[in-house]
């Protein structure tokens, strides 16, 4: 069986996002750019199920331009058997991401499709749904633990009354939370060794899927900033200060 | 740890480089350009090329050109060429335009994000044919059956702070090399104890440093003057503290703005960091500075010390190369040059040597120590002040450094008075208002991240010296001195406890400097640890 993982090309969990003046964007320039943190998990799974011997092969895909080889680069020495880069010079919305997913999950026969739950630059966690409906394969969403058993997988979800557990029949998409595993450390000769692993490049009208965009961004605008405080000296003048500003 | 690790994975190499700062990354790169046969890595603890990188930075391109004569059709990311200088003199409120010193005019040289700039040349090495491996810490020295250096061993990953390996435990392997080149910066802990071991400084003064702090400023349009170079001295400084601040105009309406003073500063109370903050409110840098917004911010230390307090640079199997040896130009007030121009002597010694036997007679042979013959004095002559220093400085300047006589340089620590015996002197500090409110906000423009399950990486050799003769002699200055506030007095019920919040640690190195008792060793944290500079 073959396992696909999505990774995506993120602005690094531990930067501090910067909108550009002219509101067009977020800065990228200069900024620590890394696999998106839940993307990672997914693939740090994949992996632990090629290596419990219930899959065959894992491979990494990305959507980008050639800077996304650096992540899939990473997911190659992270244990990937091979990558697939989804050439496309602008960002996917989640509709076509799911398209072009499909498209290369029907051509690799894919038994199972991991994907993180959202990615942390756009936080819509819709990709995975909208491929399952589109790919007309079950679903199972928020995963905190994966089993595979006899064509079935047994997965706990995190929902919000605690934890549910559901059985899928693969071929199906799963998109994991941050309490399914700890994704592992690269070692150095791995590295070396993801070099010389394969990365096929494919235009995404290869794959048959044009760019859609159903959704226009009309601006981006930082959250605004706190004003400056006051110290008082006593609850009274705490009362009277919360009183002039009309709080209570 | 209690348990047996197996044997570790070895990687052979000809070459590898501890550290991807412009000395290493010109080593590496040069290297391969002189024998295309050598296999050379290059190891590096940021997480990314860059990422641990912070300077001005005013640059002198000549070594560029050597090592890439075609490198302006296709320059670093940040560079801009300098239009011109301005040298101030600060009183509170006031300011004095002084003369620039020849040392300073920078006429032909750009200013660059020295991250950014590492990042480029990076690419162009790995184009060359070097392996780089960001995010894995050189944690200690392989040594040869022969006792001499044989390569690196890279930290452990995945250690608790307990010691105890946790889930993710991954060995570090060892990097065997005919040749190991340090070029970790200013006060490498791997450096630091290879000195000691081979006892390099045995014919040197003591090193000295300075720490600098730096901020990356996005302007309101049409402040900032693209090619600007704008240096001040005095205020907020007493004349007894060697330092000064540079202002740098990039382009994008961005401005690089930072302090630089000595760590031979004598006051125990004195914290660096609040003399960078109060300096960006005198006047003629407030205007500039506010309804701005910060972009990155971070400290490093820099050597100081000079011709006079330069190692022995080579022993059996390693060379040091860059700040790692100390070779940056105080007066010029530039560093990068010297550590390219030196990191490629060391890439044409290793290259037609085979070893580092002869590296050391080598650079002194070279430009880059005549460089730093010229100017020796320059430095020393602040020990007495800003004023004396002045004069040293002019008369070394004029007879071109060619008096037969070199002042000698004391270990920065030693230079602390007991608290008791020092009364600081009215400074004239203001109120601040402008960001960041203290170091922790600081620290945040850093983005500075280590995992907090992993061993603490300052390690305290006595304990029992930072409640007891450190406390009640100069009270607790590490609590002053580091500029991300990583060590904190606490009170318990049974008295004072030293807290190190590790998580924040800039890797600037200025603890293991200017600790009065030298009970602080700075050892590296997990790989890709630290912080995360944007363009610094």
């Amino acid at each position: 069986m073959k396992i696909l993982v999505g990774i995506k090309r993120v602005v690094d969990y531990n930067v501090r996002i910067r909108v550009k003046s002219d509101g067009s964007g977020i800065e990228t320039d200069g900024v620590k750019m890394s696999i998106n943190p839940f993307d990672e998990i997914a693939l740090e799974e994949a992996l632990r199920t090629k290596e419990a011997g219930k899959a065959d092969e894992v491979i990494v895909f990305s959507a980008g331009d050639d800077a996304c080889q650096q992540q899939l680069r990473t997911g190659l020495a992270m244990g990937a058997d091979r990558a697939v880069q989804i050439q496309c010079d602008q960002p996917l919305q989640p509709l076509t991401a799911a398209r072009a997913m499909l498209a290369l999950a029907q051509r690799e026969e894919a038994g199972l499709v991991i994907l993180g739950k959202q990615a942390i630059d756009d936080d819509n966690n819709q990709t995975p749904q909208m491929l399952a409906a589109l790919w007309g394969r079950p679903q199972a969403t928020f995963a905190s633990s994966v089993d595979l058993q006899d064509g079935k997988a047994r997965v706990v979800r995190e929902v919000d009354a605690g934890l549910e557990t559901i059985e899928v029949n693969l071929p199906a998409v799963i998109s994991v939370d941050l309490r399914l595993n700890e994704p592992r450390f690269v070692k150095l000769p791995e590295i070396m060794k993801a070099k010389r692993k394969p990365l096929e490049v494919i235009g995404l009208e290869e794959l048959g899927v044009s760019v859609e965009n159903n959704l226009a961004v009309s601006d981006y605008t930082p959250p605004p900033t706190r004003s400056k405080g006051i110290v008082v000296d006593d609850t009274g003048q705490l009362v009277s200060e919360l009183k002039n500003r009309g709080l209570i | 740890m209690n348990y047996t690790a197996p044997e570790r994975e070895i990687m052979e190499y000809d070459v590898v480089v501890v550290g991807a700062g412009p000395a290493g990354l010109a080593c590496a790169l040069r290297l391969k350009q002189k024998r295309e046969d050598l296999m050379v890595a290059v190891i590096e603890k940021g997480a990314e090329i860059g990422a641990h990188i912070l300077s001005g930075a005013v640059i002198e391109p000549g070594p560029l050109n050597d090592l890439l004569p075609d490198w302006r059709d296709n320059p670093p990311p940040v560079c801009v060429d300098v239009t011109g200088d301005e040298l101030w003199y600060l009183k509170k409120a006031g300011r004095t335009r002084l003369p620039t010193p020849p040392q300073q005019n920078n006429h032909g040289n750009v200013i660059v994000s020295l991250g950014a700039l590492c990042q480029w040349l990076a690419t162009h090495a790995e184009n060359a044919g070097v392996d780089i491996f960001p995010g894995f810490a050189a944690a200690d020295v392989r040594y040869r059956e022969d006792g001499g250096v044989g390569g690196v061993i890279i930290g452990d990953m995945g250690v608790g702070i307990d010691g105890e390996p946790k889930d993710t435990y991954v060995q570090g392997i060892e990097i065997h090399a005919q040749v190991t080149v340090l070029a970790e910066g200013c006060r490498g802990h791997l450096s630091k104890r290879l000195i000691q071991k081979f006892k390099l400084d045995a014919d040197s003064d003591p090193q000295t440093y300075g720490i600098g702090m730096k901020e990356l400023w996005q302007l309101p349009e049409g402040r900032v003057q693209p090619g600007k170079v704008q240096h001040t001295m005095g205020w907020p400084l007493d004349k007894d503290i060697y330092g000064g601040s540079f202002i740098y105009h990039l382009d994008n309406d961005r401005l690089a703005i930072g302090f630089v003073c000595g760590l031979d500063y004598a006051d125990p109370d004195f914290v660096p960091f609040e003399a960078f903050q109060q300096l960006k409110h005198h006047p003629m840098i407030r205007e500039l500075l506010e309804g701005g917004e910060i972009v990155s911010s971070g400290a490093r230390a820099i050597t100081e010390g000079g011709y006079q307090s330069l190692p022995r640079v080579e022993m059996p199997g390693a060379v040091l190369i860059g700040d790692a040896a100390g070779t940056l130009n105080v007066p010029k007030i530039k560093g990068t040059h010297q550590a390219m121009k030196c990191g490629m002597v060391a890439a044409d010694h290793i290259a037609e040597a085979d070893a580092a036997d002869g590296f050391d007679q080598c650079l002194r042979d070279s430009e880059v120590v005549a460089e730093l013959h010229k100017v020796r004095n320059i430095r020393p002559g602040f020990q007495k002040g800003m004023w004396k220093g002045l004069v040293t400085a002019a008369i070394e300047t004029l007879t071109g450094g060619r008096l037969k006589r070199t002042l000698t340089n004391h270990a920065d620590h030693s230079a602390l008075r007991r608290a008791s015996e020092f009364e600081a002197p009215d400074r004239g500090w203001v109120e601040r208002d402008l960001p960041p409110r203290d170091r922790l906000a600081s620290v945040y423009f850093a983005a500075t991240e280590h995992d907090e399950d992993q061993p603490i990486h300052l390690q305290i050799t006595e304990p029992e010296v930072c409640t007891t003769r450190c406390g009640i002699e100069y009270g607790h200055p590490c609590t002053r001195f580091c500029p991300a506030n990583v060590y904190e007095m606490v009170e318990e019920t049974d008295g004072l406890r030293l807290q190190i919040n590790a998580s924040n640690c800039v890797h600037c190195k200025t603890c293991d400097i200017k600790d009065p008792y030298q009970v602080i060793n700075w050892v590296t944290p997990e790989g890709a640890s630290g912080p995360n500079y944007q363009n610094m």
